[in-house]
């Protein structure tokens, strides 16, 4: 066989490997991608789109300076900076007390997955129904039995309280993800340097912070680029719970914001811009975090 | 205090403290289920009771009846399969191309797919709704597959790619002197092979489709075509008050959930914490 036509055999079965995904990949994933981009330079017309006006940056201006979007940015960081130091420190003390020898570690390790595989929509309601003001759980506990509580909280009708079932409802259901992958890098932590260590008189604590911790900077630094874009990405337990921004458009996340209005305000320009503002700040932050991690320890 | 005591100690409060974690992560899916076989009636007793007083299973036949439950699920089954067998077999090829053939572009296009595995999921939603709209692909199982497949790819290429890297090439390299083509020894050898990784694939790719929200919630507007996820946000919408069918029809759609977790739980384990895959 000739060289080149060996060559274009090779080429042609590679395209027989790709084809079928790259289709897909480039129809549904990076097309709607750059697609998404134009959109948000136009005043998007959904029934003619070829009536569309193009307005420049305007939809960013606006999206910029409009007091909602404000806040919803504002909701939406706050839930991340709370929920993934919550996930990363509860996960870690999870992981190192699985990291014993201990009895039924993987009843424990089923148990605490739960909630990571158990869909959004349902432990959304649950956190709604739990938080209920008048026959809620949660008031009952402490109003009735801890006594912390003069009378019951409206949890749900309150701007700022509603995101405590929200934030808690994020730490709940991530806790478990995070346990396991901390444990998987404990794991791989050779006994030597704790022996070692030991040898040289140092306490646990001291073999904590000075072993543990820097050997299991990578994961946490990979635990926290990819909480940090879930965390902002945050779009299902808020839509449900605050109906997607009671009371008056206060709570809203950046999606759920940009949920409505690209489908019930039907402003696909507006709401691509809002989706593309969110992309380029999570790029950003996920930017210097891989920079982060790419400071290695070594021993 | 002697060092035996203190081992003891350090026991107790190991265990001690994973139990209470039990007990935090279980309480609410505990009262999910108690909620779930009370009377209507009993829905906001006070005080509210981890025990219920009256057992009924008729929140269970009510929303298997009448809401149209079990076409759900059916619907969510038929998705969650067809897109986790698509996924398997396209994802497989493109990490086998990846991992073993030589093209040009190929750099090119394995940062395209890294970059798609970057792209927030839901910034996609506009776009690929016009997408949809334009293929015709609105309300219809298809439209929903297609995106899952589409939405998957990348991390699933990704992980298969590294499995496939790790077996060892002299048995394809013997295959070819024998004359078997790429696709024989994608089929007879490297398939056959890589059954943890394929395992890995499935179920993540499962379960990502039976919990997705946010696309069935744009793509999918006809009655008859909602996957459980969505049937059960509208229901709990719909039906304000009746939290037991809510929670009904809820830990129905969990079942199967939980008996892929139960049942794979080793690929499981393996699977999150070399790829950092969530379930």
């Amino acid at each position: 066989m000739r060289a080149d036509q060996r060559r274009f055999r090779n080429i042609a079965t590679a395209l027989l490997f790709l084809l079928p995904g790259f289709l897909l990949f480039f129809a549904f994933v990076i097309g709607p991608m750059l697609y998404s981009f134009r959109i948000s330079l136009y005043d998007w017309n959904i029934v003619k789109p070829e009536r569309s006006e193009w307005i420049g940056l305007d939809n960013y201006a606006r999206a910029l300076g409009d007091p909602i979007f404000r806040r919803a940015a504002l909701n939406t960081l706050v839930y991340t900076l709370v929920t993934v130091p919550g996930q990363i420190i509860i996960g870690l003390i999870i992981a190192v007390l699985l990291n014993q020898d201990i009895r039924g570690k993987s009843f424990f390790r089923v148990i605490y997955y739960l909630p990571v595989i158990t869909s959004w929509v349902i432990v959304s309601l649950l956190f709604e129904y739990m938080f209920i003001g008048q026959a809620g759980l949660v008031n009952y506990v402490l109003r009735d039995v801890l006594h912390i509580i003069p009378k019951n909280i409206l949890w749900l009708a309150d701007p700022i309280l509603t995101f405590v079932p929200i934030h808690l409802l994020g730490i709940w259901k991530g806790v478990g993800w995070t346990a396991i992958i901390i444990l998987a890098s404990l794991q791989a932590i050779p006994d030597h340097l704790y022996e070692a260590a030991e040898v040289d008189g140092a306490g646990s604590s001291a073999r904590f912070f000075s072993i543990t911790i820097p050997l299991l900077r990578p994961t946490l630094v990979f635990l926290l680029v990819v909480l940090t874009i879930g965390g902002l990405n945050a779009y299902i337990s808020n839509l449900l719970i605050t109906n997607g921004g009671d009371p008056l458009d206060l709570t809203h996340f950046i999606l759920t914001l940009m949920y409505e209005a690209t489908f019930t305000k039907l402003d696909f320009g507006y709401g691509s811009s809002i989706s593309y503002l969110l992309t380029a700040f999570v790029f950003m932050i996920s930017v210097v975090q891989i920079r982060l991690l790419r400071q290695r320890v070594d021993y | 205090m002697g060092i035996k005591n203190r081992r003891r100690l350090n026991r107790f409060i190991t265990y001690a403290l994973l139990i209470i974690g039990i007990g935090i992560v279980a309480i609410p899916f505990w009262y999910m289920i108690i909620t779930s076989i009370k009377p209507q009636a009993y829905i906001f007793e006070m005080p509210p009771r981890l025990w219920p007083s009256v057992v009924s299973i008729d929140n269970y036949t009510a929303a298997l009846g009448k809401d149209l439950f079990g076409l759900y699920f059916l619907n969510s089954l038929f998705v969650a399969v067809i897109t986790t067998a698509i996924t398997v077999l396209i994802s497989a090829m493109l990490a086998y191309a990846f991992a073993r053939l030589q093209f040009p572009g190929k750099e090119v296009l394995f940062y395209a797919l890294l970059l798609g595995m970057m792209i927030p999921p839901v910034m996609l939603i506009i776009p690929q709704f016009l997408v949809a709209k334009f293929f015709d692909l609105l309300d219809k199982f298809s439209g929903l597959i297609l995106v899952y497949v589409s939405m998957n790819l990348a991390m699933q290429t990704f992980l298969l790619r590294g499995f496939f890297e790790g077996i060892p090439v002299e048995l394809e390299e013997a295959a070819l002197i024998d004359g078997a083509n790429r696709w024989t020894i994608f089929w007879r050898i490297v398939i056959p092979l890589s059954k943890a990784g394929l395992a890995v694939v499935t179920i993540f790719t499962f379960l990502f489709s039976w919990d997705e929200f946010p696309w069935a919630h744009v793509a999918m507007k006809e009655t008859t075509k909602r996957t459980l996820p969505i049937a059960i946000a509208l229901f709990q919408s719909q039906h304000l008050t009746e939290w037991g069918q809510v929670f009904a029809a809820s830990i129905v759609a969990l079942i199967p959930v939980v008996i892929v977790f139960v049942v794979f739980q080793r690929y499981f384990i393996r699977g999150i914490s070399t790829t950092g895959l969530k379930g």
